[in-house]
């Protein structure tokens, strides 16, 4: 593209109006909260807020040293490698089965992006009704069919309907994407493809897969942080966190831990080790993975 | 080596919308045939159910003596070069071109020396390396042409190859096809709506219009003798004079109603149409005899001089006709300019635009 052209104001204020609005937002939604966080993580404070006490890297040390935090941390591989991996999977077979489809495409893709509209505490609510273990519809079959299905009690089967929940919400979106990706793959390479003597099978992997590489590779940035902050309402509704402590992901711990025990402190460390955590995985995705990416 | 014969075949699309009418076309082993009309006339529809890309409504596409109808653009033992080039932009060059060998198994040892002759033929060595994005247009073209003659095919079919290319370098291209395709003897299909590249190329032409064959033949049969008056005014630049008349049995008349002496046509049509190449015209000095010829009266328009010739327009019984002149013209606008068309250059048509 022409990058010589480029709009220069003359004004030189303004170029900084223009981009108070998005600098304001960030400010006020991101780094005064993120920085509160910081300062909260150094202090000790009481439930009612009456004493402070600093404390330097105490609250650190001491939840770095809790087995329940470990294990938390342990519970959020699983969940988001599970999630990203269930969602990103699902949506890009769908999309590759709905772009074939040639009547009706639009009705097809318009279900398919539906339930990414539903709010992420209804879809708890909706896989919770459908799989409880007393009166949900899907657990009922489930135990007719001989399996002892019961996530109240059993942690492999909770985290099994929180993973569902989430990776079927996440479906949506992640069609949308791939369906995007696959339309602007230009037609003639599958063709060509075609004339070169490869099977539908093996066209996907050696040209179309490749060629989303950057979708998928958006989508994989996105799902992961999805898959840490935006299940909350999911977990909430279909297990809080539970049974034990089987489902409790850093961010449902940080909840737990700060507005439900108020243990202020110990939440605000547990939030800024989570920043640390998305920023840094973000980092090795972009400089690691997109290393493979080719854009077309 | 092949030959492609198609055998009155058709191109229905759902709602019955008919692409392609009944063609029929024999291509004989290691020819170059040039399907040639304007966009939308079913010309590559045609050439991408010889390629299996389209299935074919009715009627059969033989290659080699075989009826492909049924079988997979794999199957079928054909290349095709694609207008916007289809490399495949996340494969070196090297890759791109090796592609369809690896996909049929070949050893590896012989997919390199396949490759790397190709490439040497088409000075694509040193670019082997490269990804098709760090090419540019005519580099690109000649990985798509080399992934075509790699695989050694039986026919090559080109869809609109040089389209993409500017002026200089697609002329230059031209020249390589037809040189590459005469050295290699390979049974070749090329869709063009440039009628300066069909004239070119082919060795045999094929003019369609509207999802039908207008007129099949060697390219300059077809310029002397145009089959029709779509044929006249599509093949040859500028295109071929057309001027309406109605006849009364003893001349012909112009739209604007003077008469022209019309001795030895016989024209039996109450409409009809009467044509001429631009470079056929002869400004009349008053000493030629015009026998059988039209002498017509002409006013200039204007005049467009383009170096080694000139361009005249004006108006010939109130149709506009453009004339080639070699050399400069001296004429001047609102010139009137006594003209001959000898007999043995005036084409005639029916009303319904049919070769008489």
């Amino acid at each position: 593209m022409a990058s010589s052209t480029r709009v220069t104001f003359p004004n030189k204020f303004l170029p900084y109006l223009l981009l108070a609005p998005q600098l304001a937002i960030t400010i006020v939604f991101f780094y005064w909260p993120a920085s509160q966080a910081i300062r909260q993580s150094v202090l000790r404070e009481d439930p009612f807020g009456l004493s402070t006490q600093f404390v330097g890297l105490g609250n650190f040390k001491r939840i770095l040293s809790d087995p329940n935090y470990l294990n938390s941390l342990q519970v959020t591989v699983v969940f988001s490698i599970a999630t990203a991996v269930i969602a990103m999977g699902f949506a890009l077979m769908f999309a590759v089965m709905a772009d074939k489809v040639i009547r009706g495409k639009g009705i097809y893709r318009t279900l398919m992006i539906w339930p990414y509209a539903v709010a992420p505490a209804i879809a708890g609510m909706l896989w919770l009704f459908l799989f409880n273990p007393s009166m949900g519809t899907f657990a009922y079959m489930i135990r007719s069919a001989g399996y002892n299905w019961d996530p109240l009690l059993n942690s492999g089967q909770a985290m099994l309907l929180v993973v569902a929940a989430a990776a079927w919400k996440q479906i949506s979106y992640n069609f949308l994407f791939f369906v995007a990706g696959l339309q602007s793959i230009p037609k003639s390479l599958i063709e060509a493809a075609a004339i070169d003597g490869a099977g539908e099978t093996k066209r996907f992997w050696t040209i179309v897969f490749p060629l989303l590489a950057p979708t998928t590779f958006f989508l994989l940035v996105v799902n992961t942080v999805y898959a840490f902050f935006d299940t909350f309402g999911i977990i909430h509704a279909v297990t809080g966190g539970g049974p034990g402590k089987a489902t409790e992901t850093l961010v449902y711990k940080v909840y737990n831990d700060g507005f439900v025990n108020l243990i202020l402190g110990d939440s605000a460390a547990q939030s800024v080790i989570l920043m640390v955590i998305v920023i840094g995985l973000t980092a090795i995705q972009f400089r690691y993975v997109e290393r493979k990416v080719h854009y077309g | 080596m092949a030959s492609v014969e198609l055998t009155n075949v058709r191109k229905v699309y759902a709602g019955a919308v008919e692409a392609v009418k009944g063609v029929d076309i024999a291509i004989k082993d290691g020819a170059l045939c040039v399907l040639v009309g304007p966009s939308g006339c079913g010309k590559s529809t045609l050439l991408r159910m010889i390629a299996g890309l389209e299935s074919i409504t009715d009627g059969t596409v033989k290659i080699d003596n075989k009826v492909v109808n049924d079988l997979g653009p794999a199957e079928r033992d054909i290349a095709m070069v694609f207008q916007n080039y289809a490399l495949y932009p996340h494969m070196k060059v090297y890759d791109n071109m090796a592609y369809g060998l690896r996909n049929r198994g070949m050893p590896k040892d012989q997919i390199d020396k396949r490759v790397r002759e190709a490439a040497a033929t088409l000075e694509l060595t040193h670019l082997l390396e490269r990804r098709p994005k760090e090419l540019s247009g005519g580099q690109r073209q000649r990985v798509a042409m080399g992934r075509a003659i790699v695989r050694n095919p039986k026919v090559f079919l080109f869809d609109e190859p040089l389209s993409n290319l500017d002026a200089k370098l697609r002329g230059q291209m031209r020249v390589e096809i037809k040189n590459l395709q005469r050295q290699l003897g390979v049974t070749s299909v090329y869709v063009t709506h440039d009628q300066l590249e069909a004239m070119t190329l082919a060795d045999i032409l094929v003019v369609m219009n509207a999802g039908a064959v207008e007129q099949i033949g060697a390219p300059l049969d077809i310029y002397e003798k145009p089959a029709s008056t779509f044929v006249a005014s599509f093949i040859g630049a500028p295109p071929m004079n057309l001027i309406p008349v109605t006849s009364d049995g003893s001349g012909l008349i112009l739209k604007d109603g003077t008469r022209i002496g019309a001795q030895g046509l016989a024209v039996t049509d109450k409409d009809a149409i009467i044509g001429f190449r631009p470079e056929d015209l002869e400004v009349a000095t008053g000493t030629e005899s015009h026998v059988g010829g039209l002498l017509l009266d002409l006013k200039v328009l204007g005049v467009e001089p383009v170096g080694a010739e000139s361009y005249v327009y004006g108006i010939i019984g109130g149709e506009r006709v453009v004339v080639r002149v070699a050399g400069r013209s001296v004429s001047q606008p609102d010139d009137h300019l006594r003209v001959i068309i000898p007999k043995e250059k005036l084409h005639l048509f029916g009303g319904n635009g049919k070769r008489l």
